[in-house]
């Protein structure tokens, strides 16, 4: 009876998870494999094949794409890695009481935005009437109004603002449980300060470092407001092109492939991030 | 500066805001010795320790070692190394490697810098554990590789922070002795600083008695534990009963008191600002007090109390009695010459007076 209540609950307490993982994900995503194995014949035929596959490789716009899209997804994690550590530092080992509170809260208040309006507020500052512009110009340091918008530049400031609370987070968790007294055992013994980072703290923080990084990595690489509103015509994002598959072309078939490839490409990269810091999942996520 | 001292501080000062952790405080420590420094937690030991090893700088005085000014030499440049309280091993390197650390920075050869790391794991009583993490050790081992980290550097000066506080008893006295033979066998200069009055005296050469940012007392521990200087290192080196009374009159070097329970006894004089008529106060060690079944044999000094129990611990036994309300503990000889006590049972309680120390009341 005890036994038989208690299984019950246990039930009840898994069925959210496992709606939520077999309705939101198992489905789609076996739905998308098997779609994009679907070739379309004629408007009611469908036949299997890997034409969808065959295409993503022939057409080299759909590769390039796809390279440059991985290749700046690293770029911009780097770069938010670069960024948020002294923020990170900051807040875990300088900052005392209540001011470690707000400087949280600080990282935390543009998300009250959502992504739409936080890149907005990029634009504002960074179009050719924006606020940067006219401040080169009162300082004369610019004879014109300068454009700063639609290249890789605002796409990569941009999507390392959105990545730096995510950063930011699992770094200051690590950094917090490390003793300040391993810092001081660096120096002690005759270490500098590139050494007490590089031999001290950064291995200390690989999980922080590792988590934060895969992160990151996934949300960039799948980010497609900031892409789009921030690029110009030669930074195409790869999640433009399944958007455009979907819901442009109405290609279904082709933007389901596209898809899997995408899911497939940030799954082999954060395994072999994990592999390569010699981290594992378990130790970065627990 | 004298050469043969390893370290010496002159007129050392450190504020934080109002207050003042370390108070002008000059120290002299020879070379090879074992120097401890012993005071209560926030006495300004700590931050003593800080300063010497290059985390702080004084606002005051000068911080020489082996006549070499280090005010303003980095941590990292100063013939210094310390062991942490938490001890501070790097959890992401094996035992090999921390030790291998420090010689890395001085671009020691790897080869080399094996030879010295296994001869020196040896040395502390742990050869081949160089592959192991130093969070698979037990809490001595650890401590021995914290030790092995800083001496494989051959520091002019090793500096301990309460480093056996976080040990069982056992283990502890375990390792205080050993730390006294490593120190012997490496001829290492140590400042060790502990609230464990226990710890210093076991080890040093030489105690520094801190409080309140001052030295009150540098002395050998047995001088220390004899001929305190001040009513502060008579009640915190040792245990000791303290009477309260009034002087009476001083007399060859002794005085004579007048206790609040009206009992007339005599000390040594140990402050120079007792008068007839003044307060005062009286220590004396359980050890020193003996049981006087009859009247006192040659000038012992004897009062009255009531026995309240008797606590027995091995060779530590203690009898506790209450004078005119306070308590006084007394030794308890294990070898039969103890009386039997009973619990409301009057005992005379004597002592030689050269024993017994005298403090003006309300110096500290």
């Amino acid at each position: 009876m005890k036994s038989s209540a208690s299984r019950l609950s246990l039930w009840l307490l898994l069925t959210p998870f496992l709606l939520w993982i077999v309705l939101l994900v198992l489905v789609p995503h076996i739905q998308m494999l098997r779609v994009s194995f679907q070739v379309r014949e004629s408007w009611d035929t469908l036949a299997w094949g890997l034409e969808q596959y065959q295409n993503f490789f022939t057409e080299s716009y759909y590769w390039r794409t796809f390279v440059r899209t991985g290749v700046m997804s690293l770029f911009t994690t780097f770069l938010t890695l670069l960024v948020a550590f002294p923020i990170a530092w900051y807040i875990a080992k300088m900052a005392r009481g209540r001011s470690k509170g707000i400087l949280f809260l600080a990282c935390l208040i543009p998300f009250w935005a959502s992504e739409l309006v936080r890149t907005y507020g990029w634009m504002i500052l960074l179009r050719e009437s924006g606020l940067f512009s006219s401040w080169l110009q009162a300082l004369g340091w610019a004879d014109g109004p300068v454009e700063m918008l639609y290249n890789d530049v605002a796409v990569i400031v941009g999507l390392v603002y959105n990545g730096l609370l995510f950063m930011v987070v699992p770094l200051v968790t690590t950094l917090d449980g490390m003793d300040e007294n391993l810092v001081e055992a660096g120096y002690d013994l005759g270490g500098g300060h590139a050494t007490v980072l590089r031999e001290v703290v950064v291995p200390w923080a690989m999980p922080g470092i590792v988590s934060g990084c895969i992160v990151v990595f996934m949300l960039t690489l799948g980010s497609y407001l900031t892409p789009v509103l921030m690029g110009g015509k030669d930074s195409a994002w790869f999640t433009e092109q399944i958007f455009t598959q979907f819901i442009t072309r109405f290609n279904w078939e082709q933007g389901a492939a596209l898809g899997v490839l995408l899911l497939v490409l940030s799954s082999m990269m954060v395994w072999l991030g994990l592999k390569l810091s010699g981290q594992s999942l378990r130790k970065v996520m627990g | 500066m004298a050469t043969q001292s390893d370290l010496s501080c002159d007129g050392l000062v450190r504020r934080f805001g109002a207050h003042t952790a370390v108070n002008n405080i000059s120290l002299d420590v020879p070379a090879g010795t074992f120097f401890s420094i012993l005071g209560p937690s926030g006495c300004g030991k700590t931050t003593l320790l800080r300063l010497l090893a290059g985390f702080d700088k004084p606002n005051q005085g000068d911080i020489y070692i082996r006549g070499e000014r280090m005010n303003d030499v980095p941590p990292n440049h100063r013939p210094v190394n310390m062991v942490f309280q938490h001890l501070a091993l790097f959890p992401t390197m094996s035992v090999g490697d921390n030790i291998g650390y420090g010689l890395k920075r001085r671009k020691v050869p790897a080869a080399e810098r094996r030879m010295l790391t296994a001869e020196v794991l040896e040395q502390v009583g742990l050869p081949g554990l160089e592959n192991r993490n130093p969070m698979e050790l037990s809490g001595g081992q650890r401590q021995r590789v914290a030790l092995a980290r800083c001496l494989v550097l051959k520091p002019t000066l090793l500096l301990l922070d309460e480093p056996l506080g976080a040990l069982d008893l056992k283990l502890r006295e375990q390792m205080k002795v050993e730390l006294k033979h490593l120190q012997k066998q490496f001829g290492t200069t140590f400042v060790y600083i502990t609230h464990d009055q226990s710890e210093a005296m076991v080890m040093s050469d030489q105690v520094a008695v801190m409080k309140d940012g001052r030295f009150d007392q540098v002395a050998p521990p047995e001088e220390l534990y004899r001929e305190p200087a001040t009513p502060f290192v008579a009640g915190f080196v040792g245990d000791n009963n303290r009477l309260g009374g009034e002087v009476v009159s001083l007399a060859d070097n002794l005085a004579q008191i007048r206790l609040d329970s009206g009992e007339l006894v005599r000390g040594r004089v140990a402050s120079n600002e007792l008068q007839p008529g003044s307060r005062a106060e009286l220590y004396i060690r359980p050890e020193s007090l003996v049981f006087a079944d009859s009247l006192p044999h040659n000038g012992y000094s004897v009062m009255q109390a009531s026995v309240k129990t008797t606590l027995f611990d091995g060779a530590n036994s203690r009898v506790e009695a209450e004078c005119s309300g306070s308590p006084i503990y007394a030794r308890l000889p294990q070898d039969g010459s103890a009386p039997t006590l009973t619990p409301d049972s009057s005992i005379n309680l004597a002592w030689d007076p050269k024993l017994a120390r005298v403090f003006g009341a309300g110096q500290s």
